[in-house]
């Protein structure tokens, strides 16, 4: 595997500022509620550098909601969001943009664009956001294709991959931005269940060569059990336990987090 | 009544000089519509009322008004405020920024109907408004509404004779002149007739190919 295309904004001082070990989110007091629904009830939570910490708990629960914030497609009624030491909520819009840079997501649907090629996919954003040369896009995006092993769709459309293999080019797709932190949404539910494993196995490659944050909603419990550093179970827009997930799979503190975890295992 | 085929070979340099006019009408009013209908639909998304309701106003005021009324105000009245432009081009005219209250329509509903998630996904590589909508948004709106905006290409096809009340010669005035000056009005009108299915035919065909095209 090349090591230089992998993202790792870590050991490339010239693109990011020195990073420390220390904490690389942190929400305070975060309320989130649609209508009457309160999703997020005062949320406090933090992240440091490099960790993968994967939020589980039932469907409604605010995990996927905190991803959404985090990549400001949604705006939350109370609290602050900050991300390496800058501010991404409250902000404005030019901080947004500047902060966001940071960020990458991949969603459940995919979202590729499919009016562009799979390498037109991956080069856009570095290319236009970025300011790289289309050779050096073009460079990079060929790098990912080959660690998500795709090297060969360069020029399909989206329409003619499976699934499986348009998660896989939406992965290459957030990656090629080089973000410290990458947001994973329930990125397997979409799929066929014989197409789950090669984009978990993708997922792991790079969660253990790389030093890149993540933040993953998932409910393959195998997957989040691999690559967790910490565990957070979430009940009615709160953190109701958290720790390794040696103790959240095989030692839960609290019941709900028992029943919650015999019920999708 | 006798068909006298002298009148068909008459007609038909008329015929030609008409039939120039009409496609002339049709091509650019048609860009003019597709142009236009977008910067409408594009304006009615500034998320200002300062911008959206006076569009709003003028382009439900000239979808609902009749065509005919705005050839005449507009080659009647401008000139009284000092806008004088040629018969031909006071019709084009018209006729774009009429079908454009349609086309904005159409692009609306093409816009609406690209997945929310397309706006996410350029929401999270961070690209520029103006990007997301010429690289992402709008090539997809535009794919989708290439069948609904050839429909009005061939309505706006059939509202072309109207020109006539504003003196342009079209092919229905080509006709209408000839037979005045011979008494012949069979075979002109049925000339100009075939001639419009003849048009129509073409343009859905172009269309179709199009569409496929587009369909990568």
């Amino acid at each position: 595997m090349p090591t230089d295309t992998l993202p790792n904004p870590g050991t490339d001082p010239e693109k990011t500022p020195a990073r420390g070990t220390g904490e690389l989110i942190r929400l305070e007091q975060v309320t989130k509620r649609f209508g009457s629904n309160t999703v997020l009830d005062h949320l406090d939570f933090s992240v440091d550098a490099g960790k993968h910490v994967t939020l589980i708990g039932p469907s409604g629960s605010g995990k996927t909601t905190i991803l959404r914030l985090l990549m400001t497609l949604l705006k939350p009624d109370e609290g602050t969001i900050t991300v390496d030491g800058q501010q991404l909520f409250p902000a404005s819009d030019k901080q947004v943009r500047e902060v966001r840079k940071k960020i990458g997501m991949v969603f459940q649907q995919f979202n590729l664009f499919p009016n562009m090629t799979v390498l037109r996919n991956i080069t856009e954003a570095p290319v236009t956001v970025l300011g790289l040369s289309k050779d050096e896009a073009v460079e990079r995006a060929k790098g990912l294709l080959d660690l998500v092993g795709l090297a060969d769709k360069c020029d399909a459309h989206p329409a003619q991959l499976s699934g499986g293999q348009q998660q896989r080019v939406a992965i290459a797709r957030a990656l090629a931005m080089r973000p410290q932190v990458l947001l994973l949404d329930e990125v397997t539910s979409a799929l066929d269940p014989e197409l789950v494993a090669g984009v978990l196995d993708v997922l792991r490659d790079i969660a253990r060569s790389t030093d890149i944050t993540m933040l993953c909603v998932t409910h393959e419990m195998n997957f989040a059990r691999d690559i967790s550093d910490r565990v957070l179970m979430f009940d009615h827009g709160r953190i109701i336990e958290s720790g390794t997930p040696e103790k959240i799979f095989s030692d839960p503190e609290l019941d709900r987090t028992r029943e919650f975890l015999s019920a999708v295992l | 009544m006798k068909w006298d085929w002298s009148a068909v070979s008459g007609f038909l340099p008329h015929l030609w000089d008409g039939l120039l006019v009409t496609l002339q009408i049709l091509a650019l009013g048609s860009l003019i519509s597709f142009a236009l209908g977008l910067v409408w639909a594009l304006l009615m998304r500034v998320p200002s009322r300062w911008v959206t309701w006076p569009v709003g106003v003028v382009t439900e005021f000239v979808r609902n008004t009749p065509l005919l009324v705005q050839l005449f105000f507009l080659f009647y009245v401008l000139p009284e405020w000092g806008l004088t432009f040629s018969a031909l081009t006071t019709g084009v005219f018209a006729i774009g920024l009429h079908y454009s209250t349609y086309t904005m329509q159409v692009y609306r509903a093409g816009i609406e109907a690209v997945p929310v998630g397309q706006w996410e996904a350029a929401t999270a590589l961070n690209l520029p408004l103006r990007r997301t909508w010429t690289a992402v948004i709008l090539p997809q709106a535009v794919r989708r509404v290439v069948p609904a905006l050839g429909n009005y290409v061939i309505s706006m096809l059939k509202d072309t004779p109207m020109v006539m009340a504003i003196t342009v010669l079209e092919m229905l005035g080509q006709a209408r002149l000839y037979s005045q000056e011979h008494f012949q009005f069979t075979e002109p009108l049925t000339v100009i007739g075939v001639a419009f299915i003849v048009i129509s035919y073409l343009a859905s065909l172009a269309l179709r190919a199009l569409e496929r095209r587009l369909a990568h």
